[in-house]
């Protein structure tokens, strides 16, 4: 108590400025994205000029990305006002399965919608006994329908956070004032949406813009290529680390213009602050709740029926798995919460110091996002490598690559929410002296609870699924649970990798789930 | 927090070691208790005083990357299209074996990059699916393109580039017409392998790129005798994986005393099952017997480091015109 008091009453002068955190963090990732990015350029001596296969690469990334994005954005505003506005049993477990596509490792993804949309899927079969023509999942479409299968969930669960964070008080003037579902939607909604929609959006754009598993699997062939397998082709084909490095650039380069174009998009709502009143969204009956319903039935079988069909597959084989597999599991497991840890720590200074009006943190804390992992475990495997052996780094430099490529979705995730909270709640806070380690304790940690419980999901289950960084930095006498998944595959053992992958998804989840569950307690509060 | 960094930092710490370590890069399948390297560990080790560490991933980039700073002693599981820019990177040293007695149907002389284990690429079917496989490459060409067949990017797999040089060395001037004929019939590009035989067992392809050992693994393994290599008399394209040892490492006789091992009929003999390929070394009659009577194409086909890489960027051209179309 004592302590407290001195906390509270320590003099201003004294105090450490309360973004201090966030620049640092900033700054770091600077040096880590942008600093690697230029150890790997000066190695192969400068940059090499692209061919015209790297052109299409580059147009193929940029088109696919943007129709991905909308479709993605678009389909999620119906989806997460339905989930809004209606209550109904399991609707809390359905919003968190809903989640789980976007956690999904991309190999596990991919072997899902196969089993429901490929050749002898479930889909085609059923097209075929009504005498219709196949659809086919490989081209393009299925680089598309695989980006919506991943990012339709992160969108709509961004939206529906956007809705809720609404204040009540102000749907109940609506409904005073006898406001119908026309005015709702001009007065509340779409302000809402003119400030959450645009992030969304870029979110998505951002990570189709990495795509590089979904690409190789369902692209069907080379005129699929996106920039960061491009990457992989320039190191692992041609040695080409100058033109592993202008690929790396370009990336960057269309980070920023998108960035740049969301934020002119975007618009604060200011609703202003409510009093955390739980009164239920109105929902408008008839016609809208046929809708309604039909919208949440569409996303739930679009989304949940591959997952069902990968664990069906795996499942007989779960229990057989050797024990190493679970000793990988176990290994992933501390990787990922402590990925997690160092992600929601970093996203967290970021996101406060955004607050205050530190603009360059953000485009600080997205840049991860177009980082090709690739370029990011060359550049430190360079500047590491004099230091200390890269196999003795292998999980610490993966674990750490992961926080940093988790930490854009955490930040998106908090940013809305840091900024209300520092408009609302922030000059009060300043008056009261309410600072440092008590304002997070009293202030930030309960009343971002939620977002700071999803986003903390997000970072564990992504890291859980990450292949990409340890194959550069590997060590076999540790490998983690997806390096297994692969080497299940290799070695001819396609039902033992069906029950890893169930295993993988399995974790994935709970670590989300126990997250995601957490900050949703602590929010009830 | 603490206890989870103990537990990570525990969980990488290197085994209780016997002798000097010696370190061997190798690819990622190697290091999985199904794949041949603890086997190896094991067989190596019972003789050489040492501490056999594989050290997996990328093999080429890793080592071209570290130079001669490299931890590595020796290295094993290059793929046969990498030869000449390992041997020009001047990071590796003679293996001093004899090679003369190799039980390959192409005869070996490279003093640098010693083979241990081939096998020819094929396209493998299950029986139960395709009862009238293609019975040549032409015929697979001129097949109903209702056929649909997986093949690998040759960008980024060495079997991918094995079928890109099998085609050139088939169809010579006519391989573009040849690429154009069998597009239709490509469900799709894969990455690499595994991602290939996946989507074939899962039924999703008619036929894969894959090996003409491939279905030993059925046989020995699943006791599943639907899975075939189709094989065609225009002959089949050889690949081998390669050991050699480095240059600049401290412990010279071990590194010498591996590629002795490499050749030994105790490493040989468990090439078969760990690794689902022929051994180099390794007469008919010491191999499994349903390995020994996997069906064997009359004509091997197999270029030189040069010949291919002469190859190698006009044949990727024209694949990419075709199909990124």
């Amino acid at each position: 108590m004592a302590a407290r008091l001195r906390e509270l009453t320590r003099s201003p002068g004294t105090r450490i400025p309360p973004y201090t955190f966030g620049a640092a963090a900033g700054v770091l990732l600077l040096v880590l994205i942008l600093g690697t990015l230029g150890v790997v350029a000066a190695y192969a001596g400068g940059l090499s000029a692209l061919g015209p296969w790297d052109m299409r690469a580059i147009w193929f990334t940029l088109w696919q990305s943007v129709v991905s994005a909308t479709l993605s954005a678009v389909l999620a505003v119906p989806v997460a006002r339905a989930l809004a506005r209606r209550r109904f049993t399991g609707r809390a477990l359905l919003i968190t399965l809903l989640g789980a596509p976007f956690i999904l490792p991309v190999i596990v993804a991919v072997m899902g919608l196969v089993s429901v949309f490929g050749r002898s899927g479930f889909v085609n079969d059923a097209l075929a006994s009504l005498g219709l023509s196949p659809i086919s999942i490989y081209g393009w479409q299925g680089v598309i329908l695989a980006h919506v299968f991943f990012n339709l969930p992160l969108s709509v669960r961004m939206i529906l956070h956007g809705w809720q964070a609404i204040p009540a008080e102000r749907f109940r003037l609506a409904l005073s004032l006898g406001f119908g579902a026309a005015d709702i939607s001009r007065h509340l909604e779409r302000p809402m949406l003119r400030e959450v929609l645009p992030g969304a959006w870029l979110a998505v754009f951002l990570v189709c813009l990495t795509s590089f598993a979904v690409a190789l699997a369902l692209g069907g062939g080379p005129g699929a290529t996106t920039v960061e397998l491009a990457i992989y082709q320039a190191f692992r084909f041609d040695f080409d680390m100058g033109k592993a490095a202008t690929l790396a650039i370009v990336q960057v380069g269309l980070c920023v213009v998108a960035l740049a174009l969301a934020s002119r998009i975007s618009r604060p709502a200011e609703f202003g602050a409510g009093l955390d009143r739980t009164n239920p969204i109105p929902a408008p009956i008839g016609w809208r709740q046929g809708v309604d319903y039909i919208s949440i039935a569409a996303a739930a079988a679009f989304l949940l029926v591959p997952m069902a069909a990968v664990i069906l597959k795996g499942v007989p084989g779960l229990l057989s798995l050797p024990p190493p597999v679970w000793a990988a599991a176990g290994r992933s497991v501390i990787m990922a919460l402590i990925s997690a840890l160092l992600a929601l720590t970093l996203a967290l200074a970021l996101a406060t110091a955004i607050a205050r009006g530190q603009k360059w943190a953000e485009l600080a804390g997205m840049l991860p996002l177009v980082a090709s992992p690739l370029v990011l475990g060359t550049g430190l495997f360079l500047m590491l490598r004099n230091a200390a052996s890269p196999t003795e780094l292998a999980l610490p430099v993966t674990t750490t690559i992961n926080a940093v490529m988790a930490l854009p979705f955490a930040l998106r995730i908090l940013i809305p929410a840091t900024h209300s909270l520092h408009a609302d709640y922030g000059r009060l806070a300043d008056s009261l002296g309410l600072h440092g380690f008590a304002r997070l304790r009293l202030l930030i940690l309960p009343r971002l609870a939620r977002p700071i419980g999803f986003a903390g999901g997000l970072s564990a289950a992504l890291a859980m699924g990450d292949l990409g960084v340890i194959t550069l930095f590997a060590d076999s006498r540790n490998p983690t649970l997806p390096l297994k998944l692969y080497q299940f595959m290799n070695s001819y053992r396609m039902d033992d990798a069906a029950a890893c992958a169930v295993l993988l998804m399995g974790i994935s989840f709970a670590l989300f789930w126990l997250f995601d569950r957490g900050g949703r307690v602590r929010a009830a509060i | 927090m603490r206890i989870a960094l103990l537990a990570l930092m525990a969980s990488s710490a290197p085994a209780l070691a016997a002798g000097p370590e010696f370190t061997v890069y190798a690819p990622e399948y190697f290091a999985s208790e199904w794949g041949p390297g603890p086997k190896i560990e094991e067989g190596f080790e019972a003789n050489c005083n040492c501490d056999l560490v594989f050290v997996t991933g990328d093999v080429l980039p890793r080592i071209l990357l570290e130079g001669e700073g490299t931890e590595a002693d020796a290295v094993i599981g290059l793929s046969i299209d990498q030869t000449l820019r390992a041997r020009e990177s001047g990071l590796f040293a003679p293996h001093n074996e004899d090679t003369s007695a190799l039980t390959m149907p192409i005869e070996w002389q490279d003093d640098v990059f010693l083979p241990f284990n081939w096998s020819e690429t094929a396209f493998i079917y299950d029986e139960t699916r395709l009862e009238n496989p293609p019975e040549s490459l032409q015929a697979l060409l001129d097949a109903q393109d209702d056929l649909k067949i997986v093949i690998q990017d040759p960008r980024s797999s060495v079997s991918g580039l094995a079928l890109l040089l099998w085609i050139k060395q088939v169809f010579g001037d006519d391989s573009m017409t040849a690429w154009e004929k069998l597009k239709p019939k490509v469900l799709t590009v894969t990455q690499g392998w595994s991602e290939a035989y996946g989507m074939f067992t899962d039924g999703e392809a008619d036929m894969v790129l894959s090996f003409t050992t491939s279905p030993a693994y059925h046989i020995g393994a699943e006791e599943d005798t639907t899975k075939h290599a189709a094989i065609f008399p225009e002959g089949h394209y050889l690949l081998a994986e390669l050991a050699a040892q480095v240059k600049g490492t401290d412990q010279p006789e071990l590194a010498q005393q591996f590629m002795d091992y490499i050749l030994s009929p105790d490493f040989q003999g468990m090439i078969a099952e760990a690794n689902w390929s022929y051994p180099s070394k390794l007469p008919d009659d010491q191999l499994p017997d349903y390995f020994a009577d996997l069906p064997r194409p009359e004509k091997t086909i197999f270029l030189s480091e040069d010949e291919a890489e002469a190859l190698r960027q006009p044949a990727l051209d024209e694949w990419l015109r075709v199909f990124a179309n």
